[in-house]
């Protein structure tokens, strides 16, 4: 017996799917949107993306350096979600507070509970409404927004409201500006068309399916259509999908892995969820904006929801589930 | 319409390209031979020979001790030289009969007379199946004369030929559907002698078109047999996929395929019942792929059982480079082995050698894309099965279904951030198995 070989049990083979990849293409997806927010609102916005990514790997490096842990950060994962956190920005925000936004995205959100895999939240969206509750008046600061880009600039515009604010206060807006996104917003959420382009490529990859985006944007929609008070009113219905973080929101971070179920059923009751409750923060409540605390709340509730939608066993479908 | 097929299931490399133009040839051993008395599920057979004893080709040196159990049949003359546990495919030492061949041949009386099916009663022909020591020789080795005797013949409404031959680089059945087609609808005519409402039908996945059109011009005249060709996805061979495809019936752990009326019979061993059946010549020979990109001449090999692994791979013209993992049986679903000093048994389907080992990644956290659950056939969430498991909670692990884990190794495959959960769903499986039986 000289020759020792290597066992293991089966499968001996593995697919060349890894996680660092997975984030890499999302990261890849997010590219256009972050190009787009860097043309539309200049080099600031590009200073803020760096510090927040920097911001987010550091974290995660020395918190896994201090306490011992495997170093994770080549997994991408934290990048992905400075850039989130970055295109949640509006360009005017002081950069000591997107960094203070990575750190909490990534320290409380992320690691503390355990790292990769074990956040029940989206740190960037954490991060995100951790600066909304902290800087309120800076994350609703758009007055930098105002660059030579747009041509035809609104008074609205110029007086650096978002295209949903405008519509709440009973103005009206050009639909076509919103979807390429000559409008106001955070740095990486006003582009509808570099967001989907994007997303078809994480599509494309397979990264992501349309099941979380298509029953978010979908049931959001109809929400509109019904409870908007505009009857079907298209241009209405328009802005409010290309407007605020909505395209951002479903298709990047609904979608997130780690805080969406995983299974499939629970995916599209997940989806359907997020866009009545995205309908009623915009409609009804007082707020413009709903996206990000929508799928916050959703984030909650995944547990719930993968425990009610768990698949039933092939052969076992006939059988009732005892399910506690 | 599409193909026959089932939820699930993934596309991995299939590698059969290497051997599948390689025709079976015949090869014959050296001096020793190792025949294991377990190559089945159930008892061990018992030895009914001793050191000294002559023995002829197609003798039974162990008898079946059980209902469930199955006899062991020398593939050579010769004399014992030993009786001992030896190393077998699975790691432990198994008791074994080692017979030093004389490389004469010579066959016990009756072997390779011919019989007609048609004149022998359903009591006989189980009787030469038992007594020939056939088992499943697709990998599980569950004792084909058990299967063959369900509680009522008439429920039987399908025999199913497993032709899909799904795993990766296998190319045995293949390469036998291709040479003796003959061979195989002698075998499923037998079978089909013992369930007269069943239908037979051969399922074959469709990357193997010539098989299935040589089966189909076959069976023309065959009113009875048919060819179902399946959509070619891995596990697409395994019995619960398998009957779901050609039938569209479920069969869950609990149960057997009797209960929806299948029988499903490997290739190979419809093959070794035909010999049994109408040639009076028991089971001692299997085809075994030998591949793998560290193999220097792959081919595909008819082996008398009890030949050393070893010899097989001399046959091939051994190792072309240097070889990291050593697999009896396919990728998927197959055992690695340490050491190339095993004997063949009567389960053995393949000598697959890679020269990377790519199950040595090193596991990070999950990250719940749900990958798992779309590939997993058994549509559980592997994640949270094997997450039980591997926290040892029994109540869990069953809660959440997986006890109707198949080990297909689906799970494995596709995860990103390559976790073992078919590992830790097959260890928790066997835990919980062995305290219900309890």
């Amino acid at each position: 017996m000289s020759d020792m070989y290597n066992v293991s049990t089966s499968p001996h083979v593995r697919s060349s799917a890894t996680t660092q990849r997975i984030m890499l293409d999302v990261a890849i997806a997010l590219v256009p949107a972050g190009a787009f927010g860097i043309y539309r609102f200049g080099i600031k916005a590009l200073v803020l993306m760096l510090v927040c990514i920097a911001g987010c790997v550091l974290t995660e490096y020395l918190y896994e350096l201090i306490m011992k842990k495997t170093i994770t950060i080549m997994d991408c994962s934290a990048l992905v979600t400075g850039m989130l956190l970055a295109y949640n920005l509006p360009v005017s925000m002081p950069v000591w507070m997107a960094l203070i936004g990575s750190v909490f995205a990534i320290l409380v959100v992320k690691m503390v509970f355990g790292g990769l895999g074990q956040n029940f939240m989206n740190p960037a969206l954490g991060g995100r409404c951790f600066l909304v509750a902290s800087f309120g008046s800076y994350m609703n600061d758009f007055s930098e927004g105002i660059v030579d880009a747009v041509s035809n600039a609104t008074a609205d515009a110029v007086s650096g409201a978002t295209p949903l604010a405008t519509l709440k206060n009973g103005g009206s807006v050009d639909v076509m500006e919103m979807f390429i996104g000559n409008i106001n917003g955070t740095i990486g959420e006003v582009s509808a068309l570099a967001i989907l382009i994007g997303a078809g490529y994480l599509l494309l990859r397979r990264v992501i399916t349309l099941r979380i985006p298509f029953a978010y944007i979908a049931s959001f929609a109809v929400f509109v259509l019904l409870f908007g008070g505009k009857g079907f009113d298209i241009e209405f219905l328009g802005a409010h999908l290309f407007g605020g973080g909505l395209m951002l929101g479903a298709f990047f971070m609904a979608t997130d892995y780690v805080t969406s179920p995983i299974t499939i059923k629970g995916q599209w009751l997940f989806g359907i969820f997020l866009g009545l409750l995205t309908g009623v923060f915009r409609i009804l409540g007082s707020s413009a904006e709903g996206v990000s605390y929508a799928i916050i709340l959703g984030n909650l509730i995944v547990p719930l929801i993968e425990k009610v939608t768990l698949p039933k066993a092939f052969g076992r479908e006939a059988e009732k589930h005892e399910r506690k | 319409m599409g193909l026959a097929t089932f939820k699930g299931g993934i596309h991995p490399y299939d590698g059969k390209d290497i051997s599948k133009e390689r025709p079976i040839k015949t090869i014959l051993p050296k001096d020793e031979l190792v025949f294991l008395m377990s190559q089945h599920i159930g008892a061990p057979a018992t030895p009914t020979v001793k050191p000294g004893d002559k023995v002829l080709m197609g003798q039974i040196i162990g008898e079946a001790s059980a209902f469930i159990s199955a006899n062991v049949i020398s593939s050579v003359s010769g004399t014992v030289k030993a009786v001992e546990p030896r190393l077998a495919v699975s790691g432990d030492m198994v008791n074994a009969v080692i017979i030093e061949n004389d490389h004469e041949y010579t066959p016990v009386e009756g072997f390779g007379n011919k019989r007609d099916y048609r004149r022998l009663t359903k009591q006989q022909i189980r009787e030469i199946i038992k007594g020939a020591g056939i088992v499943g020789m697709g990998g599980a080795g569950f004792p084909t004369h058990v299967k063959m005797t369900p509680k009522d013949d008439d429920v039987i409404s399908h025999v199913i030929i497993n032709g899909a031959e799904c795993e990766p680089y296998l190319t045995s059945d293949y390469r036998m559907m291709i040479e003796e087609p003959g061979r195989i609808i002698d075998g499923l005519k037998v079978i089909l002698s013992l369930f007269t409402r069943a239908k037979g039908i051969i399922a074959i996945e469709d990357n193997k078109p010539d098989a299935i059109k040589k089966l189909e011009d076959m069976v023309k005249n065959e009113p009875n047999i048919q060819v179902c060709p399946l959509k070619t996805k891995y596990p697409q061979g395994g019995e619960r996929a398998l009957i779901y495809a050609v039938t569209k019936k479920k069969v869950n752990s609990s149960m057997l395929p009797a209960d929806v009326g299948c029988v499903v019979s490997n290739i190979d061993t419809t093959v070794a019942i035909s010999m049994a059946v109408s040639d009076s010549i028991p089971l001692m020979r299997r085809i075994v792929t030998v591949t793998g990109d560290a193999i220097k001449e792959p081919c595909n090999y008819n082996v008398k059982i009890g030949m050393s692994y070893r010899e097989v791979l001399e046959e091939a013209g051994g190792l072309a480079k240097p070889v990291e993992k050593i697999v009896s049986g396919g990728p998927m679903m197959g055992v690695a082995m340490f050491s190339l000093d095993v004997p063949v048994a009567k389960t053995t389907s393949a000598l697959l050698c890679l020269t990377h080992d790519e199950a040595t990644k090193p596991e990070s956290a999950c990250i719940r894309c749900g990958r798992c659950v779309t590939v997993c056939p058994g549509h559980i969430v592997p994640q949270k099965a094997a997450a039980s498991a591997l926290s040892n909670n029994l109540e869990n692990f069953i809660k959440y279904d997986g006890l109707e884990c198949c080990e297909c190794g689906c799970c494995t495959y596709v995860c990103p951030a390559k976790r073992n959960l078919t590992q830790a769903l097959r260890q928790m499986r066997r835990t919980a198995l062995a305290s219900r039986k309890k």
